[in-house]
């Protein structure tokens, strides 16, 4: 029987954790559904902006984060050897510091001294402790992250002249953006937030906060979507089959995604005063850049199952389509999650689009994009990951019976986030707003009209996420059956992490992909072009602000 | 650095999509004059009453079929709560906040505003339609943030000049 390590203990204290904050965050979903289907109201001490704050702060922010650094730590152990004493000591640090900053926010959500949502824009202000959870959050994952780049560093000492493991390099890239983005968010939280609420300052600058927000806000988002891309490229070709389309593509498209995804925080501030029109524009054509690296990830995946495929004796041009190992969850998961980032990513473009932003900003139409992005495209690939990563940190198997159980599973949540992100985008077209309770507006006909449609129609709200709230709960019960009744497995039959080798081993990256001073350095030049001037202008000239609790 | 043929193929394709829809978003901001929401105009967000044009609330006839509507919005209301607008007229929005953030957006037309306190919002629409508008705030302000909301009705003849 396989013995558990060290560093599996770490992992999993991560991905448990991760899936205490999905059962709570999914639950909010459920009641958010319904009352904007207008089923249910929601008694007074649970308001509906408390419930949306938990969900948000849960699901984007907690879930993602404990479950992406569980993924890394199982990760880099697997294809970079076992971790130092002190590496690990620092991982745990990491763990209980955001574990702490998590639980004094939670406390002063549920508390109603924080119904600022997760975006907590001044300047509504929340109690200090809120943000000072937030703050060390952050700051412990930024622990645990340097204690990833340093077992990548001793690998590298240890190695001279070898190419490090592609998931190591992937690791570094993703870790590199979450720290550079986080600057945005800390400084406004550590200079802004905390002196003003605890009435050390009286005012406080809200579009330099909004602005340092939203620096972090985007990058954000591929925090959470480059570790769903490690998956599709390093270890899903395992699964199917075949063997990575191109190692050095691979790399390639992640540095894209570091350079290309900070200096673009703009395009969610598209619609407000007080940025000069031209760097709108300048940063929306930065975020546009975005799409490169993303098409070179759509190339290789198919590349890789059409590859694989064929070895599989595949003919014609589409026949490998029917070679693909669709009741394997491990594959079904993130498959379904690619598919629905076709439309996601396409929406995406249509955001950031300077006119096109216009018609639906900060309305449905962007939380229907969200939640295909990540919550269908990210979040499944995190399922797909969990029903063989859980298994393999504590010894277990996934039987054909479970394997089961997840197909089920992601088909009952793709077709939850299919009904409800469809409604939800048509309902943004017609003007429904987002981060809104149940609202007739006075039985307004525009608001009569979001109930009409055979598309749109708020009712579908409800369903889908009432679809989408059992595959949770199904998906809970899955992780604690995995981690804790699963059968034991043996050293024949335990659970692998996949880990595919690229198809020309040969052909070595080229070695400037590999320094990260160079990368790092051009990242800091299109900050410092893309911010430099207007948050500048916004210091010297966007008038203060008092403290306000409108909740 | 190797890279497959149909890859560079499909590479040039979207790069060069993503060039047309920059070059279109140009075109529409320059060309066309299709400019969103903005300004550069500052205020003290705790002196809205009496700074003008905000003391005076309102629709005001600045020239020839054109208007400037200068709406206040607060937790969780906008002052006026109605505006009467004649059909085809231009209208020059400006709005602020006296208090937290807001928006002022109005479905089915292109007006989409972020209210940000110290800032004033400024964006140019024509009401080529008689009805009743909504205009609601969709940027969360409070437990009152979902009963947010003001009228406009646009007329066929405007009442007042």
């Amino acid at each position: 029987m396989p013995t558990i390590n060290k560093d599996n203990k770490l992992a999993f204290a991560f991905v448990a954790t991760a899936f205490a904050f999905f059962f709570i965050g999914t639950i909010c979903g459920l009641l958010q559904g319904l009352v904007r289907g207008g089923l249910i109201e929601l008694p007074y001490w649970l308001n509906y902006y408390k419930v949306l704050t938990t969900h948000g702060i849960s699901l984007a922010l907690l879930f993602t984060t404990y479950f992406i650094y569980g993924f890394f730590y199982a990760g880099i152990r697997r294809t970079m050897g076992e971790l130092s004493a002190k590496v690990r000591t620092a991982g745990w640090t990491g763990f209980w510091m955001m574990l702490i900053g998590t639980l004094m926010a939670v406390v002063m959500v549920s508390s109603d001294q924080a119904t600022v949502l997760y975006t907590f824009y001044a300047p509504l202000k929340a109690s200090p402790f809120f943000y000072i959870g937030l703050a060390l959050f952050v700051v412990g994952s930024w622990v645990s992250g340097i204690s990833m780049i340093a077992h990548y560093a001793q690998w590298k000492k240890r190695h001279p002249n070898q190419t490090t493991p592609l998931f190591g390099f992937m690791t570094v890239a993703t870790i590199l953006l979450w720290i550079i983005a986080c600057l945005g968010v800390a400084a406004t939280v550590l200079l802004q937030l905390i002196p003003w609420s605890f009435g050390l300052t009286d005012k406080i600058n809200i579009l330099l906060s909004r602005t340092l927000f939203w620096y972090f806000g985007h990058p954000l988002v591929y925090f959470w979507l480059l570790p769903a891309y490690m998956y599709w490229y390093v270890s899903v070709p395992k699964v199917v089959g075949g063997k990575i389309f191109s190692d050095s593509l691979a790399r390639l498209a992640f540095v894209m995604f570091l350079l290309f995804s900070i200096p673009v925080g703009f395009h969610h501030q598209l619609m407000e005063p007080g940025i000069h029109e031209s760097w709108k524009l300048i940063q929306v054509v930065l975020t546009l850049m975005v799409v490169i690296p993303s098409l070179l990830t759509a190339f290789s995946m198919f590349a890789t199952f059409e590859s694989a495929g064929r070895n599989k004796g595949a003919k014609g041009l589409l026949g490998w389509w029917t070679k693909l190992p669709y009741g394997d969850v491990r594959f079904l998961a993130p498959f379904l999650g690619m598919l629905f980032f076709v439309p996601a990513g396409i929406g995406g473009i249509i955001n950031t689009s300077y006119q096109l932003n216009e018609v639906v900003h900060n309305t449905l139409w962007v939380v229907g994009h969200f939640h295909i992005t990540v919550g269908a495209a990210v979040v499944m690939s995190f399922f797909g990951i969990a029903y063989w990563l859980v298994p393999y940190l504590t010894g277990r198997r996934l039987t054909k019976a479970l394997n089961r159980l997840g197909v089920f599973q992601i088909v009952l949540w793709a077709v939850g986030m299919f009904i409800m992100s469809t409604a939800m985008h048509v309902l943004g077209l017609y003007g429904a707003p987002r981060r809104t309770a149940f609202s007739m507006y006075n039985d307004h006909a525009v608001a009569l009209d979001w109930f009409r449609g055979i598309v749109a129609n708020q009712l579908y709200l409800p369903i889908g996420a009432f679809f989408l709230f059992l595959s949770s709960m199904l998906m809970v019960y899955l992780f604690v059956y995995l981690a804790c009744l699963a059968p034991k497995a043996t050293s024949q039959n335990a659970e692998e992490f996949p880990v595919s080798e690229a198809e020309n081993k040969e052909e070595r990256p080229p070695a400037v992909l590999d320094n990260w001073k160079v990368w790092i350095s051009v990242c800091a030049v299109l900050i410092l072009l893309a911010y430099t001037v207007p948050v500048l202008d916004m210091i010297q000239h966007a008038p203060g602000s008092p403290g306000y609790r409108t909740w | 650095m190797h890279i497959h043929r149909y890859e560079k193929y499909w590479l040039v394709f979207g790069f060069l999509s993503i060039v047309t829809f920059i070059a279109f978003m140009f075109v529409m901001t320059f060309s066309t004059g299709h400019h969103t929401a903005g300004g550069m105009e500052v205020i003290d967000p705790e002196k809205v009453a009496e700074t003008p044009p905000f003391d005076k609330p309102g629709l005001k006839k600045v020239g020839e079929n054109t208007y400037e509507a200068v709406v206040v919005a607060m937790a969780f209301g906008y002052n006026p709560a109605k505006l009467e607008i004649p059909k085809g007229a231009k209208v020059h929005f400006k709005v602020t906040s006296q208090d937290v953030i807001h928006s002022f957006s109005i479905p089915g037309t292109n007006v989409n505003m972020q209210i940000v306190p110290g800032h004033i919002s400024e964006r140019e629409h024509t009401f080529d339609k008689p009805g009743e508008y909504l205009v609601l705030c969709n940027e969360y302000c409070g437990t009152g943030h979902h009963m947010m909301t003001m009228e406009i009705e646009v007329v066929e003849h405007a009442n007042h000049q």
